[in-house]
């Protein structure tokens, strides 16, 4: 029999170490074990502690420290608790879902090579070895799968590309700078199913004929730092890397823009994180002036299902141009949190409102910014946006890498404007003007705009600034940065007709501007 | 993180060699000192740019470029809370509020008998279950409910 107590980053901070460690030594003389899966993905009952029973894993949560002593009595028998959730999967939060890539999330244990062989690992990778290169990419092309980072790139056109182009050394680099506010599913993805993601690699590695492979992972993230790790020993051991397709482990070092592709292969060449000029592209001329195939952890994770399943499993999924699934985060002030995985094509207003419960404080929600801090601010009247590449596009908005993040009715747009701006001044690699100098100038346009000096003229020259940032920025961190004050200014321009709220967040503090 | 001591070149010498396998060692071999020594002093900046055959003001502009490497020692713990967005909808701001005056230190700053840096982060991925923060790598969250109390016992306070 087992217990399981999940062991991601979101329970561990609110706990869930001490939860575990109170279980483990009660249970010990019953020879019970105690499992540290990732995150089932319903962020409210974390720290979330499951018992295996015969009609499946019933569920505890949120379990904190406090409640341990009276869970221990009932848990083994899935008896009443007043946190006892029953069986996940009959729960509202997981009813919708369509799990493929989240599938093994929060079940297996990813420390645990055979429970990841046991619940359908290397699969994929199987059938991949039987394939010729071109037709796994083939099968990349025919399931639509789009780059899951942002910008939503066809994965089987970047692989062709890098597999046509000519090197002796081609490499895969797996983008988990997860930089974005309101986004976790790399983090989730690599803390419970750490195998998937580097099946994942070698597949791409098989299609394009790399010899080594690079994941660039924030230094934000240390548990997944720690699980990964292990998960590259375990590989190397079990012979899923070998001298002919290894994986090397890179840590950021704090830069946003380092989750840019070209400032990241800058990064892992230890250099400064400069956004380079394309063309040449990564897939030509990339880490080390060879081929590259860079994606992100949710796109590489999608690979080993859809060679397992067939691409046409997975393009049967979404709407449009957005095949399969989304692992969408829900984040910010909601009731229901979480990682949610589903088929493209539910609405803007679905997602906040019926799946994320409306917002956790009660109050009205009155903003929605998707797509993380270059992401548009969507109001309640572009609720009915299906979540869709080309939807969003239309709206003036952006999916990114898929965060929701809700905001009550006491936010002030014209500060989350300027928070915009500032943080893209802060974070700029400093290589185009546009971005380093013109977001510094949209800072103090808003300031004065907040202050009532000239509001009228310098809501006027924000709007020119923007246009500058869109058209005149090297890369989408000045070019997109236009999406959150835009948005700001045309859906809510009441707030900056007046002064600065209390209430706003307010500018960045201590961190200095390159 | 955490232990500032000075810098000791064998040591650095014991753990460069873990890196010279490495293509492109700088970040590895700075994230290495840093996590040894606390920051990236000047003599440490000399010494990786001679082994690494740069010039000093390369290994610099490295180092001033990222965020996380510091060019003058930290306090014993460091606590890092985020400030992006979707913390920001939980209530970051009155939390880092909360945090300054408990632990008497501003957001960006050192304690003057350095025994904490408070400093802002932008998004530890927590951000279902924010305000959240990172004690010396330890991840909290929940700080505007009952994860304030846990987080400034994880600070000792
Ligand atoms: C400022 C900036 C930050 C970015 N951050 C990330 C990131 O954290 N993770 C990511 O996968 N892509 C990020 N991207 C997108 C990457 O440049 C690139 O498009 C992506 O890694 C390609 O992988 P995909 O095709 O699988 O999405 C960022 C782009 C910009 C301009
Ligand atoms: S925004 Fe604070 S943890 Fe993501």
């Amino acid at each position: 029999m087992k217990v399981y107590v999940s062991g991601d980053a979101a329970a561990v901070a609110l706990g869930a170490d001490e939860v575990a460690a109170q279980i483990t030594a009660a249970l010990r003389p019953r020879s019970i074990t105690v499992v540290r899966p990732g995150s089932r993905g319903y962020l409210p009952a974390e720290p979330l502690v499951e018992v295996e029973t015969p009609t499946g894993r019933v569920a505890y949560g949120p379990i904190f420290e406090e409640d341990v002593p009276s869970l221990l009595p009932v848990l083994l028998e899935a008896g009443p608790h007043p946190r006892r959730l029953g069986r996940l999967e009959e729960h509202p939060f997981f009813v919708g879902q369509r799990r493929l890539t989240f599938a093994r999330v929060g079940i297996i244990d990813p420390r645990s090579w055979s429970d990841y062989r046991d619940h359908g690992g290397l699969e994929g990778l199987t059938r991949a070895r039987a394939l010729a290169p071109s037709e796994i990419i083939a099968r990349i092309n025919n399931s639509g799968l789009r780059g899951r980072g942002g910008a939503g790139f066809p994965a089987g056109l970047k692989w062709k590309t890098a597999a046509e182009a000519p090197g002796a050394r081609k490499f895969i680099v797996c983008n988990a700078d997860e930089g974005d506010s309101g986004t976790f599913a790399d983090r989730m993805l690599m803390e419970g199913d750490p195998f998937l993601l580097i099946e994942g690699m070698v597949i791409a590695a098989l299609a394009v004929g790399a010899t080594r492979g690079y994941i660039y992972l924030r230094s934000e993230y240390p548990l997944a730092i720690a699980t990964i790790t292990t998960a590259l020993a375990t590989a190397r051991s079990e012979g899923l890397l070998s001298a002919s397709f290894d994986i090397e482990l890179r840590i950021g070092a704090g830069a946003y823009v380092c989750g840019e592709e070209t400032a990241l292969l800058e990064s892992i060449e230890g250099k400064r994180g400069v956004v380079r000029a394309k063309p040449p592209l990564p897939a030509h001329q990339g880490l080390f002036g060879c081929p590259t195939v860079v994606n992100n952890v949710l796109t590489l994770a999608a690979v080993p299902h859809i060679l397992a399943s067939g691409p046409e499993v997975y393009a049967g999924f979404g709407m449009g141009r957005s095949r399969g699934t989304m692992p969408i985060q829900l984040a910010g002030n909601l009731r229901h949190t979480g990682l949610y995985e589903v088929p493209f094509g539910l609405t803007l207003g679905q997602l906040v409102d019926e799946v994320g419960g409306g917002s956790l404080s009660g109050r009205p929600i009155r903003a929605v910014q998707v797509g993380g801090p270059l992401g548009a601010y969507f109001p309640r009247a572009l609720f009915d946006t299906p979540f869709d590449y080309e939807a969003f596009t239309a709206k003036k908005g952006l999916i990114g890498h898929g965060g929701v993040v809700a905001f009550d009715d006491t936010v002030d747009l014209a500060a989350q404007a300027r928070f915009a701006m500032e943080f893209c001044a802060v974070e700029s690699c400093g290589k185009c003007t546009p971005c380093r100098i013109g977001s510094t100038r949209g800072v103090e346009v808003i300031d004065r705009i907040r202050g009532d000096q000239d509001r009228a003229a310098n809501l006027v020259v924000l709007k020119d600034l923007c246009e500058t940032l869109r058209f005149g920025s090297l890369c989408a961190l000045g070019g997109f940065v236009p999406y959150p004050v835009e948005s700001a200014l045309q859906h809510f321009p009441e707030d900056f007709q007046r002064a600065p709220q209390a209430a706003g967040p307010g500018h960045l503090p201590g961190r200095s501007q390159r | 993180m955490g232990h500032s001591s000075d810098f000791d070149p064998a040591e650095a010498a014991r753990l460069a060699l873990e890196h010279s396998h490495q293509e492109g060692a700088l970040l590895p071999i700075l994230h290495a000192l840093q996590g040894r020594f606390g920051w990236i002093a000047p003599e440490a900046v000399a010494w990786v740019a001679e082994r690494l055959n740069l010039s000093r003001a390369e290994v610099h502009g490295v180092v001033s470029f990222y965020h996380d490497f510091r060019d003058h020692p930290a306090g014993r713990q460091v606590i890092k809370v985020c400030q992006a967005e979707a913390c920001q909808a939980r209530g970051a701001r009155h939390v880092t509020a909360q945090l300054e005056e408990r632990l008497g230190v501003k957001l960006g700053q050192t304690a003057p008998d350095r025994s904490l840096t408070l400093e802002p982060v932008y998004c530890l991925g927590l951000c279902g279950n924010g305000p959240a923060a990172l004690v010396d790598g330890r991840p909290y969250a929940d700080l505007s409910g009952r994860g304030l109390a846990r987080c400034l016992k994880g600070v000792g306070r």
